[in-house]
């Protein structure tokens, strides 16, 4: 093949993987365009690519149909909490079963493991009468507390402490410090990135998770942004209001947007090597 | 025997005790719980009463189940399959092309992270038979006439689910078969230029069997969180139209929060762990094979 040959070749495989690009943008395009015109404007074709002027008024709108204020910190407040929650829990397993030893390790570790091949929708009924019988429905409990434990994180932090050399902690024992100040000033600060993949992964998924705030919220006060949007959904009657729909959108995709844009990198590391999946 | 030390011990378990309690409790009890509950009939109020496999037997003599599992294996074939194809595809080209590959990647991956509420919620407004972009686009390309009502037409409805799901996943199967191809000796390559073959032959002798391993990690993955698919049907189609996309954990959520038969609810519930138990365990077989680095070398 001669050279001139491989360069068209390559222009033309750029063209098309960016033509590509364009298109799974496209519904972030509609998405904010829409928010942005004139709520008439929505039912005129063709379609706008680009709003005749920026009607953020659509947003004063939306807050007036929705508490959204209230989704949103709500969404913050059992995201952020749940992270850091998940994310220490699993690092002291984690670092539990690869430095210390003790008694049966290997039967708890398993125990551990086989907790992922059960999905999370088989628990869904008898963990919403567990919820029931704490009277915890309703409450940031329900939202915040089953979603703090999770095996695969301990699988994880586990292989990297595994990677981890020994020498530290090893001073740090006999500077005279116990095995929590070991954990918490040595390994922790080492394990950094592996946190942060795990944290940026907790946080996606609990901003986005869906059925299980849909069942055990029911007052307005205490939904999640993906609950509180599937309500406003279903409060139009004859006419849907798009641009406002789509202002909501666009504010529920934001922030794990900008929490995964932040920590890109170490998040494709982390899904590259454990497989990462929601 | 080993000895161990006691503090050492009582350390871990101070370690392990949030994990433990949380898993024993929110996922130990449940599981266990829902096996029982599938064996009973309950009415919300008294105690759960065993009624053996009488769940079973009313779950599997219901055709909507049957329909709705039918859809779901439809569903998650068609969608797992399209899925494959194009990612497979275009992370062979995103390894070739090297300027811009980071852009692409995250342009590609970026639906992956974001809630499938609110994507749902866009692309219901793309498929609107009268405003939608989708109709207004394919009608430019003059590839349909008459637009088409996406989600009001039971022939059309699961594809407007499956092309939702496709888009939105994609990008997560990029970056996977990305790290397998990279994986692969560029050695080979020039080899298989040296031997004069061209771009179809090196993919087919080459590429597609150094990297088999990942695509079927790949591929069970896609499968198993088919069978999970919920977010999007409840907010575009709750289930209809004529029970169309009536996926089987809408269908259970609708039995159990809907038509509170708790019974059924959790029979079906556990005959879905079973078929997702079974891909796991073919999943994990090769993940054993895929990711050399997780042996046990400490």
């Amino acid at each position: 093949m001669s050279l001139e040959h491989e360069k068209l070749k390559n222009s033309l495989l750029w063209a098309l993987m960016l033509a590509g690009a364009l298109l799974m943008a496209l519904p972030f395009w509609v998405m904010v365009v829409t928010s942005l015109v004139k709520p008439d404007a929505v039912f005129q074709m063709p379609p706008r690519f680009w709003p005749e002027a920026f009607h953020w008024e659509n947003y004063g709108r939306l807050f007036q149909l929705a508490p959204m204020g209230v989704y949103f910190w709500n969404s913050v407040f059992v995201a952020t909490l749940t992270t850091i929650g998940h994310v220490l829990f699993s690092a002291m397993a984690g670092y539990a079963f690869s430095r210390l030893h003790f008694p049966h390790k290997n039967k708890v570790f398993f125990l551990f493991l086989i907790t992922m091949m059960v999905p999370p929708q088989v628990n869904i009924v008898p963990l919403f009468f567990l919820m029931k019988s704490f009277h915890w429905l309703d409450t940031y409990m329900a939202l915040i507390v089953p979603g703090l434990f999770g095996a695969f994180g301990v699988f994880m932090l586990r292989q990297w402490f595994n990677g981890l050399p020994r020498e530290l902690e090893d001073a740090a024992r006999i500077d005279g410090c116990n095995q929590w100040q070991i954990f918490w000033r040595v390994a922790l600060p080492l394990a950094t990135p592996a946190l942060a993949a795990l944290a940026i992964f907790v946080f996606i998924n609990t901003w986005n998770s869906f059925m299980w705030p849909l069942i055990v919220t029911n007052s307005e006060s205490i939904r999640t942004l993906p609950v509180g949007i599937a309500t406003l959904k279903g409060s139009f009657r004859d006419t849907t209001d798009w641009t406002v729909l789509m202002a909501a959108a666009t504010l529920s995709i934001l922030p794990v947007v900008i929490v995964f844009l932040l920590g890109q990198k170490q998040f494709m590391k982390g899904i590259m090597a454990g497989g990462l999946k929601e | 025997m080993k000895e161990y030390s006691a503090s050492e011990t009582r350390w871990a378990w101070i370690f392990l005790a949030p994990c433990l309690l949380g898993l024993v409790i929110f996922t130990y009890l449940p599981v266990f719980a829902s096996l029982g509950l599938s064996f009973s009939y309950w009415n919300l109020l008294g105690t759960p009463r065993f009624i053996g496999l009488e769940n079973y037997a009313t779950v599997l003599n219901d055709a909507l189940f049957w329909k709705s599992f039918g859809t779901t294996c439809w569903f998650v074939a068609l969608s797992g399959i399209l899925e494959l194809v194009i990612s497979l595809v275009l992370a062979v080209w995103l390894n070739r092309a090297i300027r811009g590959q980071s852009f692409f990647r995250t342009a590609y991956f970026l639906p992956f992270i974001t809630p499938m509420v609110s994507v749902a919620l866009v692309w219901g407004w793309l498929y609107d038979p009268s405003y939608g972009m989708f109709n207004w686009l394919l009608q430019q390309a003059h590839l349909i006439g008459k637009p088409i009502p996406w989600l009001y037409d039971p022939q059309t409805a699961l594809w407007a689910v499956i092309i939702l799901r496709v888009w939105k996943d994609i990008g997560y199967n990029i970056v996977i078969f990305l790290a397998g191809l990279q994986a692969v000796p560029p050695s080979l390559y020039e080899s298989a230029n040296l031997d004069g073959a061209g771009g179809w032959r090196t993919f087919w002798l080459v590429t597609l069997p150094m990297i088999t391993p990942t695509l079927f990690f790949v591929g069970v993955m896609t499968l198993i969180n088919g069978f999970q698919a919920f977010d999007s049907v409840y907010l575009l189609t709750q289930g209809g139209p004529e029970h169309s996309t009536e996926l089987l954990v809408y269908w259970m959520f609708k039995n159990a929060f809907e038509f509170y038969k708790i019974g059924p609810a959790s029979a079906i519930a556990y005959i879905l762990f079973i078929v997702i138990l079974l891909l796991t365990l073919v999943q994990w077989q090769l993940r054993k094979r895929w990711v050399l680095y997780e042996d046990e070398t400490a």
